[in-house]
């Protein structure tokens, strides 16, 4: 069954907005129509640990975790984090790190800037997307985090 | 209503399915990963609040159980500890409205001090418990657990683990929500009142309640049979089911929704359809064993599955009987108190002053870690006090002198009195040095409140605890308040000064946790979540 789901896996150190990076791609895959399941480990991540969230969506998902090596997208927002989930990849893991936004620098919108780099291979829909990040983000927020999600996604076009 | 689906964690599932079934009252303390459910309910409209510990939190449930409303009261798996006692006599007394008790364990200590399987606890006290997979069943279960609690008209529990508390999935909220009741109160003398006389047909009643629920439609729609292969069948619960169900896609699976009572009459059933029949489990062989003792012969895991979480490929190596050590996984970066973080200081000072810590749980216990290996000892909640007690007692005069106990506000208000008490009454001829770490919440857990703080669970204003005042009346020689970051040398006087004489003496060091501060600011200008 494995390939009828998509398994994603978000990692960085906490206050990066792992979490909330995962839930808003859980959200985006439900809104989209499939099932899916969210897991995380955040111990103690108010003290800058290690954290990170498995993201997986299908027809039907069982557990709530992605088997080791088996993360067919592996989004990184601290270079360091690569290395930690090394025994979850493949060879045909798409790994995503920072490096991939060139010379953007979205400061305190990365979690979004790698969700739209992510979104270059996921293709979901973007106006889908768009709402999601309208209803989360309030006022101006709202439109620098699009914006950071469009330069994200085209970075990796 | 129309149902309404919605992603949700295990945690806020069971807080929507709290509320509509119009609980009068969510109580616990904040433990990881039973947390986010009574934060949830007090979101969504619910009545929630902190208790001081584990066990006040069961025994105001018992209250709002024995007056007729309904109730849920939460913890994490040690927490049970802590409230066993109201628990083992409260399935005695019984209850008129329903008593729910969620305990949350953390098989692979994602954070926590041990890997105890609380299902022992509902064998232990006789008493039903239902184990929800994801966050559906958590819902659903929830629902279930106030039927069979006022049905059968005793408490039940729900037991969560991390990976069904914290991972979130599709819910269908189908329940209408029910307001809370009153009720008028009724005598019941002779089944709330545990002396021996009323104890013991209560204990017989107890014994038969079991039996009844263990025969009863209710527990036995909870066992789910999935017919696949007849080479393999597998009998699991909770989140072993999810694992399973991917690793094992052909098999025969019976899920047991309730793990105790044990519903043998479904198992042999099962077992006599299969050609070979495992029981995989987290934790403790507790289902393989319970089984067997009843006569049906399955298949246990093998003793190196007695720890840590399990996957998908750990389900499938537990099937094969494959012992082979697992890679270990790459370590993360390890936790460490916030630049900034108040407890910094304190324990530079103990360091320093090369004290022996005997320490407790919080944040600070990563004071344990460099640079300031400042904590020697950490066993639970409150030990601090009474473990350094007894160091001192056993220790020669000059390392007795260097013991010191390291406590949390929230901590001392949860089992810290106790140890004050027993401080200054048997207190040892060295005299000791208390030093609590008030940064004016429970950072830990992430930031709850508590009766020494000055607010409830939704931030609003309460009645405050003053813990230097209760110090001084409890009879400590000494009690002194100081800021260790800004008056860092009158600190450093002062611990030495204490553990050179030979008075009980406490110092609070008191400053705001930094994310506290945070959280408030956030909180003031309306942005409270
Ligand atoms: C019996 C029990 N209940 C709950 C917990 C979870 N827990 C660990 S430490 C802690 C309190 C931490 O607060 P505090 O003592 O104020 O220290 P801080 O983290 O704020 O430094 C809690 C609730 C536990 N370990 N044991
Ligand atoms: S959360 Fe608060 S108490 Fe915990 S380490 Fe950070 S500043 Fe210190």
């Amino acid at each position: 069954m494995s390939k009828a789901v998509t398994n994603v896996l978000f990692a960085g150190i906490g206050g990066q907005g792992i979490i909330l990076a995962s839930d808003l791609l859980s959200e985006m895959a439900f809104r989209c129509g499939f099932d899916v399941k969210k897991s995380e480990i955040h111990g103690m991540s108010q003290r800058g640990g290690s954290v990170s969230g498995d993201v997986r969506f299908g027809e039907k998902v069982y557990s709530p975790m992605i088997p080791a090596g088996e993360a067919d997208y592996l989004v990184v927002l601290s270079e360091d984090q690569v290395e930690v989930c090394k025994n979850m990849v493949n060879e045909n893991t798409v790994i995503l790190t920072p490096a991939v936004l060139g010379d953007f620098d979205p400061g305190k919108s990365l979690n979004v800037a790698m969700l739209g780099a992510l979104n270059a291979g996921l293709k979901l829909d973007k106006e889908i997307w768009f709402g999601l990040l309208r209803e989360h983000f309030k006022g101006e927020l709202a439109e620098i985090n699009i914006a950071a999600f469009e330069r994200g996604e085209a970075s990796v076009k | 209503m129309a149902s309404e689906k919605i992603i949700l964690s295990g945690d806020e599932a069971v807080a929507e399915a709290a509320l509509c079934c119009g609980v009068n009252l969510g109580v616990g303390y904040p433990g990881t990963p039973s947390t986010e459910v009574l934060e949830h309910l007090s979101k969504i409209g619910g009545k929630a609040q902190w208790a001081p510990n584990e066990k006040v939190a069961l025994e105001v449930g018992a209250g709002v159980g024995f007056g007729g409303g309904r109730t849920i009261v939460t913890m994490k798996h040690v927490g049970l500890n802590v409230a066993a006692d109201p628990l083992f006599t409260l399935a005695y007394t019984g209850t008129k409205g329903a008593i729910v008790v969620l305990v949350a364990d953390d098989p692979g200590m994602a954070s926590s001090q041990n890997e105890q399987d609380n299902r022992n606890y509902a064998k232990a006290a006789k008493l039903p418990m239902l184990e929800p997979s994801d966050s559906q069943e958590a819902y659903d279960f929830m629902i279930r657990a106030v039927e069979i609690s006022e049905k059968f008209q005793i408490p039940v529990m729900l037991r969560m683990t991390t990976r069904v508390c914290h991972s979130k999935c599709i819910v269908d909220r189908w329940k209408p929500v029910e307001q809370p009741k009153v009720f008028d109160f009724e005598l019941a003398v002779k089944e709330r009142v545990m002396v021996p006389a009323f104890a013991k047909p209560a204990h017989v009643r107890l014994e038969d309640k079991m039996k009844q629920i263990a025969a009863s439609a209710e527990a036995n729609v909870l066992a789910q049979k999935e017919t696949g292969s007849a080479d393999l069948g597998i009998i699991c619960s909770g989140i072993s089911y999810q694992h399973v169900k991917e690793a094992f896609p052909e098999a025969s699976v019976l899920k047991l929704g309730l793990t105790w009572p044990l519903l043998i009459e479904p198992v042999k059933e099962f077992v006599s359809g299969v050609k070979r029949c495992v029981v995989v489990e987290e934790g403790d062989k507790f289902l393989a064993e319970a089984i067997r003792a009843a006569g049906v012969e399955v298949e246990a895991k093998a003793d190196a599955f007695l720890f840590g979480e399990l996957s998908v490929s750990r389900v499938k190596k537990l099937v094969a009987g494959d012992t082979t050590p697992e890679p270990a996984a790459a370590p993360g970066r390890p936790p460490q108190l916030c630049p900034g973080c108040p407890h910094r200081k304190s324990f530079e000072g103990l360091r320093d002053l090369n004290c022996i810590v005997s320490g407790d749980i919080g944040c600070y216990t990563l004071g344990t870690l460099p640079p300031f290996n400042a904590m020697h000892t950490t066993v639970c909640m409150g030990a601090s006090i009474g473990v350094a007690l007894g160091l001192r007692r056993s220790l020669k005069e000059e390392d007795a002198r260097r013991v010191v106990s390291v406590i949390g506000d929230s901590t001392f208000m949860h089992s810290g009195l106790t140890g004050v008490a027993e401080m200054v009454y048997n207190r040892p001829a060295t005299g000791h040095l208390l030093v609590i770490l008030d940064n004016s919440t429970t950072a830990m857990t992430g930031l709850q409140e508590h009766s020494a703080t000055g607010r409830y669970l939704n931030m609003e204003p309460a009645n405050q605890i003053n813990i230097e005042a209760v110090c001084r009346a409890m009879g400590v020689d000494h009690v002194d308040v100081i800021d260790t970051t800004v008056e860092h040398e009158r600190y450093m006087a002062l611990v030495k000064e204490r553990l050179a004489s030979n008075d009980v003496s406490i110092i609070i060091a008191k400053r705001p946790c930094i994310l506290q501060i945070k959280k408030l600011a956030k909180f003031q200008k309306g942005g409270a979540k």
